[in-house]
């Protein structure tokens, strides 16, 4: 006599309470607040929000907490969330020349206004484990320099005076937007860098890397990698004008590669961009490669079968959120599939089977 | 959950979405893309199936999930638990009760009737997608009528196997025009395709919308010479004693003595409260499956 298993329900309720336990640790060990997350795992923050797609440290934080620190967990959380929220407008474009910059340098000038800034980056630091920060303790204040006020040009911008890149053609007035309309290709650029910008930061570092070593190589050199903030402006129907609605930290990344010409045109450099939420500069720099990759058509360049020159590969599978749904899906049961290829292979090797011990025994 | 709107949705993203099903209804079995929304579950667990479950359901509905067949798998639970809580919808394990049915992987055994709506969970909703991994070019074949390419591959199968090599998500064509893929059903739920109610496919992460609009003809693809042949296990259910309905098959020991079951959960209860008692079957006990 047989009883068939149920107890879904009760399963699901008890795994949650479980999990709930689990993600709070050892009970005396003091519990993780939002601000400390925020504070001290800015770069994890940044990453959640950058590829959630919503400009929110705390609720990132948040999710940072719920998810026991799986940020892609976190990412899908605030995907979720943002996705309920009201659509009230568009912003204006962002004016990356006024930012207040953190950090900026150019790897094609040596100098040039504005100047090079380091500001906070592990680049120059020894891979080696701190233990001092092992032991809690203060931390000695930073030297400060005065500000550069104001306006910093890009450095494409000089390049731009001499005409040697290649002036991008002007977008429609209001962009195209991924969140609002099926993905269908060919994709216009705007898409793609919206895609890009919220696709996994893993993912996209790996299309860059090919493209690198020799996966449709497109010779880029960092123009420019700037890091700060900028101010947020919306124009207010009722007003009439626009008005500083906010201020995000965002990171871009210029890159020029060059560009052999055309029978109409002489040689020109050409330009791979990105802009991400917050300071995640790998990711920036990433999403300029690729976005150069996928502009082989547009400016008349060879297809050569590489992944990162595929858009469809490149953007079906960028998102973390689909790809590790359905990778994860599999979990769930596929007994009855399973079942009928089950039955399927059965009735295969049966026949197959027969054929043989028939022509042995011929 | 009073924060979020009625089914969890917006209004105007339910809208959309029902634009996309009236269209699939308007031309049955083409892919309508859809903006599909994140919901909070992931995708490729049944977002699709969600989001076309919302945009149809109302208050007075009746609603059952089935993964499998059956009610009580956990997935079913936590999406059927998604729209208790949501939607505050009366929910139910008979099917003959429920007006919205969301399935993934079966159709149920007891036949639907014409006021009652089949959701499907969709994972790949593209029937040429092994066949030619691009978009583009799948749609173009869609667009030119061009399925020599599943043929091809089914013909391919008769000539290295003997026999066409699957066994769900079997191909189907949609009054005589559209190749469509059923979702991962096993082919012995094809024929059951052609109903009095009304059958929509929702792939969320693939951004699509398909439906099968009621008395819709729907044929399994295959060759004069090799016909289509729905199958399941050769037993009867040792729980109920069924012989016409599709069995899960489970490994009672280790010795790997097996045992079959129906794997529609709801139509071996009915048939175990009518008396029927297969090989191992107990009498229906209400505390019992």
């Amino acid at each position: 006599m047989y009883v068939a298993v149920k107890g879904g329900e009760r399963a699901i309720d008890n795994a949650h309470a479980w999990l709930a336990e689990e993600r709070r640790g050892d009970s005396s060990v003091p519990e993780l607040s939002l601000a400390q997350i925020k504070e001290q795992m800015a770069l994890a923050v940044n990453r959640v929000m950058a590829e959630g797609s919503l400009y929110d440290p705390d609720l990132a934080a948040l999710a940072i907490k719920q998810a026991r620190g799986d940020l892609i967990e976190a990412i899908f959380l605030i995907r979720a969330y943002r996705t309920t929220l009201p659509r009230l407008g568009g912003s204006e474009p962002i004016a990356t020349e006024d930012m207040a910059c953190d950090r900026r340098v150019s790897a094609t000038f040596k100098d040039a206004p504005g100047g090079q800034v380091l500001g906070p980056t592990f680049d120059y630091t020894h891979r080696l484990l701190d233990f001092k920060l092992a032991a809690e303790g203060a931390v000695a204040a930073a030297p400060v320099a005065p500000t550069h006020e104001g306006h910093t040009p890009h450095i494409m911008s000089f390049l731009d005076k001499e005409g040697l890149i290649q002036p991008e053609p002007p977008g429609p007035d209001v962009p195209d937007d991924l969140t609002r309309t099926p993905l269908e290709l060919p994709a216009s650029r705007a898409l793609r860098l919206q895609s890009l910008t919220r696709g996994d930061e893993g993912f996209v570092l790996g299309m860059a890397y090919s493209t690198q070593r020799g996966y449709a190589r497109n010779h880029a050199f960092v123009a420019e990698l700037r890091i700060g903030v900028v101010a947020v402006e919306m124009e207010i129907a009722e007003l009439g004008f626009a008005i500083e609605i906010g201020e995000i930290t965002v990171t871009e990344c210029e890159t020029v590669n060059q560009f052999q010409g055309s029978k109409t045109e002489p040689p020109q450099f050409t330009r791979g961009y990105g802009l991400v939420f917050g300071m995640t500069e790998r990711k920036a720099i990433s999403m300029a490669l690729v976005d150069r990759a996928l502009r082989w058509k547009e400016l008349g360049e060879d297809n050569l079968g590489a992944p990162a020159q595929d858009e469809e590969f490149v953007l079906y599978h960028c998102d973390n959120i689909q790809a590790t749904g359905f990778l994860e899906h599999i979990k769930l049961p596929h007994y009855v599939d399973f079942q009928s290829e089950l039955e399927l292979i059965r009735k295969l090797r049966r026949e197959a089977q027969g054929n043989m011990s028939q022509e042995a025994a011929q | 959950m009073s924060d979020y709107n009625f089914a969890y949705l917006d209004e105007q993203t339910k809208r959309m979405i029902r634009r996309a099903i009236l269209k699939g209804l308007a031309i049955p079995g083409y892919q309508v893309p859809f903006a599909s929304r994140e919901m909070p579950m992931p995708y490729g667990w049944g977002t699709g199936g969600v989001q076309v479950s919302a945009a149809v359901l109302k208050p007075d509905d009746t609603f059952k999930v089935i993964d499998q067949g059956a009610d009580d798998t956990t997935n079913a639970v936590s999406i059927r638990r998604f729209f208790q809580k949501t939607a505050g919808v009366a929910v139910t394990e008979a099917t003959e009760e429920a007006s919205v049915i969301q399935t993934r992987h079966r159709i149920p055994e007891a036949e639907l009737r014409a006021d009652q709506i089949l959701v499907y969970q969709v994972p790949i909703p593209e029937p040429l997608r092994f066949l030619e991994p691009s978009e583009v070019e799948t749609r173009k074949m869609h667009a030119l009528e061009e399925y020599g390419l599943m043929h091809v591959k089914l013909y391919e199968d008769i000539s290295q196997h003997g026999d066409i090599a699957t066994a769900y998500a079997y191909p189907v064509k949609v009054e005589g025009r559209y190749v469509m893929d059923p979702s991962p059903i096993p082919k012995f739920d094809n024929p059951k395709l052609k109903m009095a109610g009304i059958q929509l496919f929702g792939a969320g992460r693939e951004q699509r919308i398909y439906a099968i609009p009621p008395y819709t003809d729907v044929v399994s693809l295959d060759f004069e010479d090799y016909p289509f042949q729905p199958t399941k296990a050769d037993h009867a259910c040792d729980l109920c004693g069924a012989e016409d309905s599709y069995l899960d098959e489970l490994i009672m020991d280790d010795a790997g003595k097996r045992m079959f079951m129906c794997s529609d959960t709801d139509y071996c209860a009915t048939r175990r409260k009518g008396g029927h008692i297969g090989a191992q079957g107990a009498p229906h006990r209400e505390d019992a499956a």
